[in-house]
């Protein structure tokens, strides 16, 4: 069988029994990067010589009866590139950063060092993460397996698309405002946002710091959970981080897969659907929901008013934080350094390098952000969007006190056109609509594929939000319904990606 | 065109305009690390030695909040009868600067640490000012630039520029005083005046080694004049660049001629940044401030709030060493002292190194006079304050030890310590590397006293008669060859003794 259509968990168990060897894995993987990325443009940057190295190692443990390092050692993986990689070169699909080798590794790059999980490479995403579609990448758009005139999503979309393209069995995306959860419901995967300070920020390079979380992508919801084991936990180094253990996510999922939701109460968001939702996509919502009501779940309407609010919020906090956190950007010490000719002085060499570095998106943010920053709008901007900020966080605080979880469309349509909607960032905001609450709040939250659209055939994912450090929570209802759905449509989404 | 400036005379000044100063004064802590990385805060080192990629500002980098320059901030609130916040944030300050690495100075805005307190601060007179402390406030310090090239050694005309980070994230406190108003002619006398209190406050805490020429303490003055009886703050210039005690008094003064004579000429006073220049006193323009800089302050995201707890606070109270005006207090009473001849201590700014000198072991007697007289001199004839010297009392107190156990002569003494003054270490390490112990082996000794002897067979003669002051002549001859490195006293007795006449 070939290894690339194999879950994490699979091949993680084919490997440490001696069954398979993580140089065969690693290598069906690399040559499947070989043959499809050209049209999927999902890896800005393989590393095969090192991922091969790792897979040697395991291999070498396994043989030598030693304990594999951890439950995914020797498991091919797909990094986004926001992620600093000592050695490798880290862009942030920025040309600002073309050629940029970090001298030192994200906490996340080391814990899978230690943990021996085989680096595939660097994946594609929406220049330093902004964006919903993954054109805004300075490296060309990523496309979407599903359909490859479509996006995959963003920022995400290099890690959501591996993972459909069977590049890699999992991934690790970011997640500032949906762009793990967002490009995994346009791609039919699994995405995770965990709960903000559950994985360390250290060398994640920051767009909004206040809201950024790295998660795990996957094709299960099973391996999502033990690639978050992985990255998981509190780090000294990120000062925001929680010093909380990981809440039991694997075990939550494999409990979740016996089916049983009696006694969970469900949510349902009563802001979060409705008009300007793709109505394939509130059909694919209802019959999740009917599914879960099926398992046993209560489920009962919950109402979020504040939530109305969250996207303008989002988009004046996360330009705000942007505007400052990109400001090194300024060719003095790293990245792209142009005008330098010794007729310009230093402040026209760092104006001229970031417009000559910056996409058109981020600058738009970073011109957002200074402005709502600037002295005499802060309040009006800033300061009001941090008041919505705690009212979202109330309404989720008043909902958990009714609910265990709470479910909405992970986005409001599937996969659009690439090109779409590029000209009209409006549109390309609302994608985002459904998840920027959770992000708000801090809180937890997934994206489970909940089937594919009647309208168009493409892939619709279901959200489910778990509150602060209850990440287990929604392991347990993803896993339940994941089951539940590839009983009924008699097998796994992923077997119905159309071949490239 | 040139126009002659006619300075107004200082009493004219005073007849028509009243002085308010606002002094900003900047501390590196001496902490181990730096305030958001485990770099070491150390002066100086080979250019970007002491870097990571947090204070580097690398993509990705992110800091995490010392705990001891926190812990030293509450104590400096504490020492400055300030209240202690019991939550506060950092901020950031945004504004792009080639030393700055991310482009923005992580520090506080509206949250200080510390605010709302007092300093009393005593004037060459004896009389007591009391200056409010309006904030004391955390952050960070920046990088250094070298402008190389240009005639000012500024970034504009500079040729090109280098760039140093090894101070880029070192602890700072920035120490913020209310407006001192009603301070008059003194205005420039209460500047210095702070400036030392609170120099001396801080190194009594320990928390810094308030060094102002290598800018581990340092003054920005703000100066403005309304005129006699109106309310009304005028428009006031910042001074920088001022790096010694004598430079605040000097540089105030001339903001306060210099304001004054532009007003008085129906001009008016342009609101920016000066540089003092050390060598004529002067003050000259920098970056104008007409259009405030926005530096668009936010809550730093990077960093949880800090909520020192009541019992924390109170634990670092009860902790505080002892005060510089409570250590006057007990010496005046120990040394028995009059309230002029504390003064005069005070004054020549050598009453904290005095008792610190003798709480490192030395006599009273001694460490003032090593104090007062040549490590004066010293200072004087390098123009830096007493207590700026490259000597800590430590060091003095050791010197004296050695003297009176007789390992030095008071001479030899003397060297040592300008041995410590060059920099050639502590006193134990100048004494190996320059040979400076005194001779005590008797066998040496007696090689240059017989040599001695036998060139001067007349004065031998007279020793022998009974005429025992003679010797000197031959102690003389005998300190010459041995550099003075003998204990004068030692080479008598020996010359005594061969010449028969004990």
């Amino acid at each position: 069988m070939d290894p690339t259509t194999r879950t994490a968990a699979e091949l993680a168990a084919g490997i440490h029994s001696g069954e398979l060897s993580s140089v065969e894995v690693t290598r069906s993987h690399l040559e499947r990067i070989a043959k499809v990325d050209s049209e999927i443009n999902a890896f800005l940057h393989v590393e095969t010589e090192g991922a091969l190295a790792t897979a040697e190692k395991v291999d070498a443990d396994i043989a030598a009866g030693r304990r594999p390092a951890s439950p995914l050692a020797g498991v091919p993986l797909g990094l986004k590139d926001v992620l600093t990689t000592k050695g490798i070169p880290t862009t942030c699909g920025s040309r600002t950063l073309e050629g940029w080798i970090p001298p030192y590794d994200a906490t996340v790059t080391r814990k899978l060092r230690e943990a021996d999980v085989v680096v595939l490479g660097k994946t594609n995403m929406d220049e330093f993460a902004m964006g919903s579609s993954t054109e805004n990448s300075a490296y060309g758009p990523t496309r979407n397996p599903w359909d490859t005139t479509r996006v995959p999503g963003g920022s995400s979309g290099g890690s959501a698309a591996a993972l459909a393209a069977f590049q890699a069995p999992v991934t690790v995306g970011t997640d500032t405002g949906g762009s793990v959860r967002q490009p995994g419901a346009l791609t039919g995967t699994v995405g995770v946002k965990p709960t903000y300070g559950g994985v360390s920020r250290y060398g994640l390079v920051a767009f909004s710091s206040s809201l950024d979380q790295a998660g795990p992508c996957a094709r299960t919801v099973l391996d999502a959970a033990l690639l978050h084991e992985v990255i998981g936990g509190h780090d000294p180094m990120d000062s925001t981080s929680l010093n909380a253990p990981v809440p039991p996510v694997v075990e939550a999922a494999r409990r979740g897969a016996s089916g049983d939701l009696r006694g969970l109460r469900v949510g349902v968001v009563t802001e979060l659907g409705g008009e300007g939702y793709q109505p394939g996509v509130l059909r694919s919502f209802a019959a999740a929901v009917d599914t879960l009501r099926e398992l046993g779940a209560e489920v009962a309407e919950v109402s979020c008013p504040n939530f109305e609010y969250a996207l303008s919020a989002y988009y004046l906090i996360a330009p705000s934080e942007c505007s400052s956190n990109l400001a090194r950007f300024d060719a003095m010490r790293y990245g792209l350094r142009v005008a330098d000719d010794g007729t310009n002085g230093a402040d026209d060499v760092m104006s001229l390098s970031r417009e000559a570095g910056f996409g058109a998106e981020v600058k738009r943010r970073i011109i957002i952000g200074t402005y709502a920053l600037s002295a005499g709008y802060y309040d009006a901007y800033y300061g009001s969007a941090q008041k919505v900020r705690s009212l979202v966080t109330r309404d989720f605080d008043a909902a958990y006190d009714q609910v265990d979880v709470l479910v909405s469309p992970t986005a409001p349509t599937t996969a659009f056109r690439v090109g779409e909607r590029v000209d009209d960032p409006m549109s390309m905001y609302r994608a985002d609509l459904c998840t920027i609450p959770t992000n708000l709040a801090g809180t937890a939250a997934m994206s489970v594929p909940s089937g594919l659209s009647d309208e168009d055939g493409l892939p619709v994912g279901l959200q489910i939000m778990a509150p602060a450090l209850a990440d287990d929570r929604m392991y347990e209802v993803g896993a339940a319904y994941e089951r539940a759905r590839d009983a009924a449509a008699g097998g796994a989404l992923a077997d119905r990606i159309p071949e490239l | 065109m040139t126009t002659k400036t006619e300075t107004m005379d200082y009493d004219e000044v005073l007849e028509r305009f009243d002085p308010v100063l606002g002094l900003e004064v900047h501390v590196e802590l001496s902490t181990r690390t730096k305030m958001f990385c485990g770099c070491p805060n150390a002066f100086g080192g080979e250019p970007n030695t002491h870097v990571c990629p947090t204070c580097l500002g690398l993509p990705g980098a992110l800091p995490v909040v010392n705990g001891s320059a926190v812990e030293s901030a509450i104590r400096i609130g504490l020492g400055l009868n300030c209240e202690i916040a019991g939550w506060c944030r950092f901020a950031r300050k945004n504004y792009f600067y080639p030393d700055m690495p991310k482009n923005f100075q992580t520090s506080q805005y509206d949250e200080p640490i510390a605010f709302d307190g007092y300093l009393d601060v005593e004037l060459g007179d004896g009389e007591t000012v009391r200056v409010g402390i309006e904030r004391a406030h955390m952050e960070e310090d920046t990088g250094k630039s070298l402008h190389v090239g240009g005639a000012t050694g500024r970034i504009h005309g500079a040729d090109y520029s280098l760039l140093d980070y090894n101070r880029a994230g070192v602890p700072l406190i920035e120490i913020v005083t209310k407006p001192i108003t009603g301070a008059g002619r003194r205005a420039p006398e209460v500047a210095r005046a702070y400036v030392t209190a609170l120099r001396d406050l801080l190194r009594a805490m320990g928390v810094s080694d308030v060094r102002m020429d290598q800018g581990s303490l340092r003054c920005d003055a703000n100066v403005s004049l309304s005129p006699k009886g109106d309310e009304a703050f005028g428009t006031r210039s910042e001074t920088k660049n001022v790096n010694s005690l004598r430079s605040v008094e000097r540089a105030v003064r001339y903001e306060m001629t210099r304001q004054a004579t532009l007003l008085s000429r129906g001009e008016r006073v342009v609101q920016e940044t000066r540089h003092f220049q050390e060598a004529d006193g002067t003050t000259s323009a920098g970056r104008p401030k007409e259009t405030s800089e926005d530096y668009r302050y936010f809550p730093e995201p990077d960093l949880v709030p800090i909520a020192p707890s009541s019992a924390w606070v109170e634990e670092l109270r009860s902790t505080l060493p002892e005060l510089p005006w409570e250590r006057r207090r007990r010496i005046q009473q120990e040394w028995q002292l009059t309230d002029e001849e504390l003064r005069d201590l005070v004054n020549t700014g050598a009453a904290d190194v005095v008792a610190a000198t003798v709480d490192a072991g030395a006599p009273v007697d001694d460490a003032r006079s090593w104090w007062v007289q040549f490590l004066t001199e010293q200072a004087n004839s390098r123009g830096v304050d007493l207590a700026d010297l490259p000597v800590t009392p430590a060091q003095v107190a050791r010197v004296i030890a050695l003297i009176s156990e007789g390992t030095l002569t008071n001479k030899l003494g003397r060297e040592v310590v300008l041995g410590v003054l060059a920099g050639e270490g502590d006193p134990d390490e100048v004494i190996a590397s320059r040979g400076l112990e005194v001779v005590s082996d008797d066998s040496a000794l007696t090689a240059a006293i017989d040599e001695a002897l036998a060139a001067q067979p007349d004065v031998v003669e007279k020793i022998r008669g009974g005429k025992v002051q003679a010797a000197g002549a031959i102690v003389g001859a005998v300190m010459k060859a041995t550099q003075g490195q003998a204990d004068a006293k030692r080479v008598r007795e020996l010359i005594l003794q061969r010449c028969g006449a004990e």
